[in-house]
């Protein structure tokens, strides 16, 4: 299975541990977190399921949408830029 | 008189009490998150804090502790659609009780324009479909601080009928429901938009809504900050009529009704839209007590030297007595005054820019 690890920040907000979850691609494998998290799913997407406009997903070392297919051995990175003052 | 503020920021919640050595920060919370509204439900106690996180979207939180701990509850959402384009929610803009003959029910505005309900205390939103599917919301607009899109900024529930409610859109007029939402009309009569071209002045789904208050005791009673002026109704909201004897200036957000006599309220003006200064540099509050025949501009307490401050429109609130205001800047200053704007009080020139206060 699929391993997803989240940035740090989002830990603050909600319950974000690195785990391991079914899907042949990230919003599949995203789905399955959300499906065993629901708090989870509205801070990695917006109202219409779409990754949310500053929240950046890798699969491994290469920038994916939600429709990049993945392996069994891949990790998925959901991370953020931070701005502001 | 009211003893406690909840001041929501750009970096957190503040809680503000009176005590007999006067105003001060008793509490903090969420510190270094970005919130647009805190509020108590004097029905039954909840505290409500309405989070944008920028990154990870819009939030609510509610506590029923008084503020000892919180659970994020739902936040309003838009339902899904098959557009590729469909909405989603960018910033919780207002959040009203829905009176007090409806236990529970909430109302909340946002950016993009969605008006949304709850009926259980915020577990759960819906759209109101009714105001969303008007016609003519194509053409609200937006643009601003945290106004990209339309947002409703202010929601007016009739203290004689919850059924009934005035809602302000920026920009997109002045809305009216006798029903409880079920139908909406536009009630923007006698506002004008100076940004427009000329024959669209007066188009009322054109009018940036600032923010209105209402006379608590006189509900059909209300005023009007507008982008281009300040506006009173005496029918309603039915009708509006520029109010000129403004001064120093007819630019500004925010703007505060006395509960009780109809003919006083306050405003705090700016320069103009594009220098969003106070006139001067001089931090002041106008104040008309005649029903806007005269107004009188109050400076005790206030800085009136290289001030820059500028009130957001939820900037301001009057307690249930019309003697005790709050008033926070965009710099971070928070102003009290106990006698009705004649003198003012600093309470903290520290804060992070202050997107609303409100008495608890």
């Amino acid at each position: 299975m699929p391993r997803v690890a989240f940035t740090g920040n989002l830990k603050r907000h909600v319950d974000a541990r690195t785990a391991r979850a079914e899907g042949a691609s990230v919003g599949a494998v995203l789905e399955s977190l959300f499906a065993a998290n629901p708090r989870l799913r509205s801070y990695v997407v917006d109202d219409q399921g779409r990754l949310r406009k500053h929240v950046n997903v890798y699969v491994n070392d290469a920038r994916a949408e939600l429709d990049t297919p993945v392996g069994a051995d891949d990790e998925i990175f959901v991370f953020q830029a931070l701005s502001g003052g | 008189m009211s003893k406690r503020i909840l001041v929501a920021t750009r970096k957190g919640l503040f809680d503000v009490r009176r005590s007999a050595s006067g105003w001060r920060i008793a509490r903090t919370a969420f510190l270094g998150d970005i919130l647009s509204q805190a509020m108590r439900d004097p029905r039954d106690g909840a505290l409500y804090v309405a989070q944008s996180l920028g990154h990870f979207g819009v939030k609510l939180q509610r506590s029923t502790d008084d503020g000892k701990s919180w659970k994020e509850i739902a936040a309003p959402a838009f339902p899904k659609t098959d557009a590729k384009d469909g909405p989603s929610v960018e910033y919780l803009f207002s959040i009203e009780t829905g009176g007090p003959d409806r236990p529970g029910t909430l109302w909340c505005g946002t950016v993009s324009g969605g008006l949304f309900r709850s009926a259980d205390r915020g577990e759960s939103w819906t759209l109101n479909e009714a105001l969303w599917n008007e016609p003519s919301r194509k053409e609200w607009g937006g643009g601003g601080f945290n106004v990209d899109k339309p947002g409703i900024d202010t929601i007016l529930v009739d203290p004689r009928d919850s059924d009934r409610m005035v809602v302000g859109i920026s920009t997109g007029g002045v809305w009216q429901t006798k029903d409880g939402g079920r139908s909406w009309r536009v009630t923007s009569k006698g506002l004008y938009a100076e940004y427009m071209p000329p024959a669209r002045r007066n188009d009322p789904y054109m009018q940036d809504v600032h923010r209105i208050a209402r006379c608590a005791a006189h509900p059909d009673k209300l005023w009007l900050q507008h982008h281009n002026g300040v506006f009173r109704s005496t029918d309603g909201g039915e009708t509006w009529k520029e109010v000129k004897s403004i001064k120093p200036s007819k630019f500004g957000f925010a703007v505060a009704a006395h509960p009780k006599d109809a003919d006083t309220a306050w405003f705090v003006p700016g320069v103009k839209d594009e220098c969003r200064i106070p006139v001067d540099a001089k931090m002041v509050v106008a104040r008309t007590t005649d029903g806007a025949k005269s107004f009188k501009v109050l400076t005790k307490g206030l800085p009136q030297k290289h001030a820059y401050d500028l009130v957001l429109r939820h900037g301001l609130d009057v307690d249930e007595t019309g003697k005790c205001l709050a008033m926070g800047s965009s710099t971070g200053n928070l102003w009290v005054t106990e006698n009705g704007g004649n003198a003012w009080t600093l309470v903290a020139g520290n804060l992070p820019p202050i997107a609303s206060v409100r008495f608890a």
